[in-house]
């Protein structure tokens, strides 16, 4: 075969900051000078730029995707870019800087591997560095880097750097840990330190954006630790003329976490039966073992009525079950969260009845401050809040799992889906009075 | 790098399978979009991947231009065969016929009038759900789309009003009369198509491989010549997409990069004539896959229109 053949992984990254910080424009400089763009792309940039830009083609206008957003010069939502170097292939969300579209940065970073920061040099931290950096770290993100853009305007200052810097550390310790954080001068507008080293930075010694993109650490990204396994379908062929596909029943899902092998034990919730895995069945054969995230259909060796939303799990480091739930929520709906009030919940395959029981506090963006004392949450707020479902829910804490520890929030009626939560983590363990197995 | 690893390909598959399982949990009456292009080429293995040993629990369904290239059509009918799965096919023909879809007067191309076609079919049959193989990379309104991409009653596309999608949360649910797209290919590229039919042997139709066929220059791109207007009790199907006196008959060696239909789809003058060539083809690429569709070209908000419209 002609082409190489050896594995390219893929990193996911979202860019965040306010408006005119120049996310867009950034996006449109990594495409352009990684020699992303094609030549019917460049065209229609140019096109734009004699009608609109007097002549100067504006880097925005590739991610800017939909006409109100041209005429209005703004990003109303989410777009995703796709671009590959020869080390590693590339997601982008491009996720807007406007206070009332924090969703849309939840919505971009919540499967990223790493966040982008623009900060703007001249203006250095405000509200929206804050709050997106407090997001970013909620949402459990790996990496952050903040990127120092505009420099060009500050005229290369190390000092102007290192004062920004000095800032965003100060407020880095009340979030939750990040496992690295890395800051970078850049301008997006000239392409400094973006793809190719500034000649005006000697005093910064670290890579460029694209080279950090290339190279950081993120194999370990995945959690391989405690086996969950949400059921998603239930695979019956119900096959009459062939005996062994009219026996088969196979438990398909992708799973959430951790490994699972062949003949290990492993205990089905909310029954706590506990059973053998059987054999691990894809379409391209049986396997030994499987970790996250793959798709896979698990055999059990006994018959058990399972069905889409339970959860198969390793018998070490059992979740939580329960429905009393503690959370820290963002709020995403013009309609404001109350007390009292029911909503759906959607987590892993499985989607139940929740009422809000308390509204515990809301997060100060200034102070990073838990606050008391609010009753409901506008737009954009994030808070702290308890929950009750209708049935008990198996769950991790979010830190310790981003998928078997989090939900939505969908309003009933409208189906809009109102807010992205993450659990805190369990008070115990299930303690399950395990039956070996019952048909 | 540790063995407990996904490379690129496996990622994208893996999320593809975990959406196609969630459509089938979600939804009563689902349908998946088959039009015997690429995308929905790598659409079946993708079901086949998430469902067998069970048969796929979902029709296949098509909209027909009436302009499609024959070698479509058969690959479609002979791979929905293979699959053992149940293949609709509504028309724009017969939708003109029973007054549900109205051609604009000189439009030639029939793009926008699978439209009324699609959301008839919807309709006819209930579905709640219909998966496509659009890709966010292919052109700048999808790229702000979702995976889950709600439509209302009249199968508008409300891009300011989308429902976030957070983590591999999918809010799946619709009131009666409306209905979801999903789009399981939304994070692939065309490079990674390709690479995936590659890796997965998967058979595509011979027009995307090098061939000999009649072309004629049109708004700067080589449209294929129709085929002859044969039944003259008819109207001409290709009045208007058939090459005029001042545009020269060329004889040329081409292949598709996408597939619309004949009317709206450019060749490309390529030798590529295996899964490999076209791979080197797509890396050494300098034009976008939709510059060769003369359907996008329209305008830049063409693509916007039509979803906003209900489109795919």
């Amino acid at each position: 075969m002609p082409n190489t053949q050896h594995a390219i992984e893929l990193l996911r990254f979202n860019t965040c900051g306010s408006v005119d910080d120049g996310k867009s424009t950034l996006i449109g400089r990594l495409l352009y000078d990684s020699k992303s763009l094609m030549e019917d792309q460049v065209e229609a940039l140019e096109k734009s730029a004699d009608i609109t830009g007097g002549g100067q083609i504006n880097l925005a206008n590739l991610t800017d995707g939909l006409r109100a957003e041209r005429e209005q010069g703004i990003t109303i939502d989410v777009a995703y870019r796709y671009f590959a170097t020869p080390k590693r292939k590339f997601i982008v969300a491009d996720t807007p800087g406007h206070v009332q579209y924090t969703r849309n940065m939840v919505t971009g970073a919540s499967t990223a591997n790493l966040s982008i920061v623009l900060v703007d040099a001249r203006q250095g931290v405000i509200e929206q560095t804050r709050r997106h950096t407090f997001i970013a770290a909620m949402l459990g993100i790996p990496h952050l880097v903040i990127a120092i853009n505009k420099m060009d305007l500050v005229a290369w200052s190390e000092e102007r750097f290192q004062e920004i810097r000095d800032e965003i550390e100060d407020f880095l310790p009340k979030l939750d840990v990040f496992r690295d954080v890395k800051f970078i001068p850049i301008s997006a507008l000239n392409g400094d330190n973006v793809v190719d080293v500034s000649k005006h930075t000697p005093w910064y010694p670290g890579p460029t954006l694209l080279a950090h993109l290339e190279t950081v650490h993120i194999a370990s990204d995945w959690n391989l630790n405690a086996f969950r396994f949400p059921v998603q379908w239930v695979n019956r062929p119900n096959n009459p003329t062939d005996q062994a596909l009219h026996d088969f029943r196979g438990l398909s899902g992708q799973i959430a976490s951790g490994i699972v092998r062949k003949g290990q034990q492993v205990a089905v919730l909310p029954g706590c039966i506990k059973t053998t895995i059987k054999d691990i069945w894809t379409y391209d054969g049986s396997l030994a073992e499987a970790f996250c995230p793959q798709s896979v259909t698990i055999c059990l060796e006994h018959d058990i009525d399972i069905s889409r939303g339970d959860m198969i799990v390793g018998l070490e480091q059992l979740p939580g079950m329960s429905s009393e739930l503690h959370a820290r929520i963002c709020w995403m709906s013009i309609r404001s969260l109350q007390a009292g009030k029911k909503y759906l919940l959607k987590y892993g395959a499985q989607t139940v009845q929740a009422v809000v029981t308390q509204v515990e506090g809301r997060i100060n963006m200034d102070t990073l401050d838990l606050e008391a004392g609010p009753t409901e949450f506008r737009a954009n707020d994030i808070g702290v809040i308890r929950l009750k479902t209708a049935k008990p829910i198996i769950y991790d804490g979010y830190t310790t799992n981003r998928l078997t520890g989090s939900f939505i929030m969908i309003e009933q009626g409208t189906n809009a889906t109102v807010a992205a939560g993450m659990l805190f983590p369990p008070t115990e363990a299930v303690k399950p009075e395990y039956t070996d197995f019952a048909i | 790098m540790s063995s407990y690893h996904l490379d690129h390909l496996q990622y994208l598959e893996t999320e593809a399978i975990h959406i196609m399982r969630e459509v089938a949990g979600e939804f009563e009456r689902p349908a998946l979009l088959f039009s015997g292009g690429k995308d929905s080429i790598c659409l079946l293995r993708l079901a086949e991947k998430a469902f067998r040993p069970a048969d796929i629990p979902m029709p296949f369904l098509n909209v027909e231009t009436g302009h499609e290239f024959p070698e479509l059509i058969s690959f479609r009918d002979s791979r929905a065969k293979e699959l053992g799965a149940k293949l609709i096919v509504r028309t724009v023909d017969e939708a003109i016929a029973k007054g549900h879809a109205m051609p604009a007067p000189g439009e030639v191309s029939r793009n926008k009038l699978q439209i009324p076609v699609l959301l008839g079919a919807i309709e006819e049959f209930q579905f709640d759900c219909a998966i496509g193989g659009a890709r966010r990379d292919e052109e700048k309104a999808r790229a702000k789309e979702r995976f889950f991409s709600f439509r209302d009653s009249f199968g508008q596309w409300d891009p300011k009003a989308q429902r976030p999608e957070i983590w591999n949360l999918y809010n799946a649910r619709v009131n009666p009369g409306e209905n979801m797209r999903v789009f399981p290919l939304s994070n692939w590229t065309e490079m990674d198509v390709w690479q995936y039919i590659r890796r997965e042997h998967l058979a595509v139709p011979t027009i995307y491989f090098s061939h000999e066929r009649d072309c004629f220059r049109r708004g700067g791109q080589w449209l294929p010549v129709p085929p002859p207007h044969t039944d003259s009790t008819k109207p001409d199907p290709y009045a208007g997409a058939r090459p005029k006196p001042s545009e020269p008959i060329k004889k040329m060696v081409v292949r598709v990069r996408t597939i619309a239909d004949m009317i709206s789809t450019g060749m490309i003058e390529s030798p590529a004539d295996s899964v490999d060539d076209i791979i080197g083809e797509v890396a050494a690429a300098r034009v976008t896959e939709r510059g060769t569709r003369a359907d996008d070209k329209a305008s830049e908000a063409a693509m916007e229109d039509r979803k906003k419209a209900g489109y795919f």
